[in-house]
């Protein structure tokens, strides 16, 4: 029952994420994969056209993981279980929000969540740099090839421009799209 | 009874208007909400705000679908909640539903590939910036190291199940802080 999974599997991605942006990448990736409906370089492309559109990036994965793969219902019963927890923990919260805020128990695990939080980002960093520097597989050979090279370049340059110059997001993936372009037609171009 | 249909109804355009015009979503949404919901309708205070960050912050879920479900639910009460909340969604879902249809076909396109093969690159420079503006966010006593470090580890090469760590986590914070709480009563 495709619909019950999607609805169950986002549920879960919903009722376990804290914090923004990509603090869910690690939940999204290990359960995409489990189920096998993206692949890692797919979901890395994703990440992009999720920058590049409005709305959070946990909705904007739900409704493409479910429209993929159950069509319109399919897309709602994802859509509906990311949003769902959120949704009933916050109306749960909402009347007594100070006492949640200043609770010690709520405080206490946040000490603990934050840097969680942390270490998964950091596994992200390791899972989504495979994808990128060795979609084949780690091999000493890799390191000289061309494709190798070209992503590393590309990478630093725009690393350089989000830590020196604060650039954009979307900035990162025109130049970063241009320079793939770039890098893909020059052997033809140069015969 | 009319005031608040009016009420609900007005939630709904303004979370969709923020639906529609935040990228990035979460924290990017913030100050749209602030301008929207605090200095053009007044249904809440400026004050407010930090206030919604902190709750969206420390309950689950995505920035975005918390702040608008609190903020629906202050102003309108539950069918507020659900305005603003089906408000902030329509866009995202709408737009990338479509979009579901002409990615793989698009995918196919030789150009299109070389631009995917450039932008990988560049998504791993904007989660390793994100990484390092959570770092510097983060608390940095012995005990959030170690935390850091055993999540990390744990998931990276023992493939323990992200939502285990995230509660065991959870635990060992709640744990940690009352025994800080122990100590302190016993001096």
């Amino acid at each position: 029952m495709i619909y019950l999974t999607l609805f169950w599997t986002f549920f879960k991605i919903g009722a376990f994420t804290f914090g923004g942006g990509y603090a869910m990448l690690p939940l999204v990736q290990a359960e995409v994969a489990a189920h096998g409906w993206m692949s890692d370089a797919d979901l890395v492309n994703f990440i992009a056209v999720s920058e590049s559109t409005p709305g959070p990036f946990a909705v904007n994965v739900s409704t493409y993981v479910g429209a993929e793969t159950g069509g319109l219902l399919g897309s709602l019963c994802a859509t509906l279980g990311v949003v769902l927890p959120s949704f009933i923990i916050i109306l749960l919260v909402a009347r007594g929000y100070e006492r949640f805020r200043d609770s010690l128990a709520v405080r206490g695990a946040m000490s603990g969540l934050k840097p969680a939080v942390v270490g998964l980002i950091g596994t992200a960093v390791i899972s989504v740099g495979k994808t990128v520097f060795f979609p084949a597989g780690f091999a000493v050979s890799v390191l000289s090839s061309r494709d190798f090279l070209v992503s590393a370049g590309i990478f630093l340059l725009m690393l350089l421009l989000l830590l020196r110059k604060n650039a954009h997001p979307i900035l990162i993936i025109l130049i970063s799209a241009s320079l793939g372009i770039a890098a893909g037609y020059a052997p033809v171009l140069l015969g | 009874m009319k005031k608040s249909k009016h009420t609900a109804l007005s939630l709904f355009l303004v979370f969709l208007r923020i639906g529609a015009f935040t990228f990035g979503g979460g924290y990017a949404m913030i100050p749209l909400i602030q301008r929207e919901v605090a200095e053009k309708k007044h249904w809440i205070k400026d004050s407010d705000i930090l206030d919604i960050v902190a709750i969206a912050e420390s309950t689950p879920g995505p920035i975005a679908i918390n702040a608008a479900t609190f903020v629906g639910y202050k102003v309108g009460g539950f069918p507020g909640a659900f305005c603003a909340t089906f408000g902030v969604v329509l866009p995202s879902f709408l737009i990338i539903f479509a979009i579901s249809y002409v990615l793989r076909q698009f995918q196919a396109l030789r150009a299109v590939q070389y631009a995917f093969w450039g932008i990988r690159a560049g998504v791993l420079a904007l989660i390793i910036k994100a990484l390092a503006a959570m770092y510097r966010q983060c608390p940095k006593q012995l005990f959030s190291c170690i935390l850091m470090g055993a999540a990390f580890l744990s998931v990276a090469f023992f493939k323990v199940s992200v939502i285990l760590v995230i509660a065991l986590c959870a635990a060992a914070g709640l744990g940690f802080s009352f025994l800080e709480r122990k100590k302190e009563a016993a001096k």
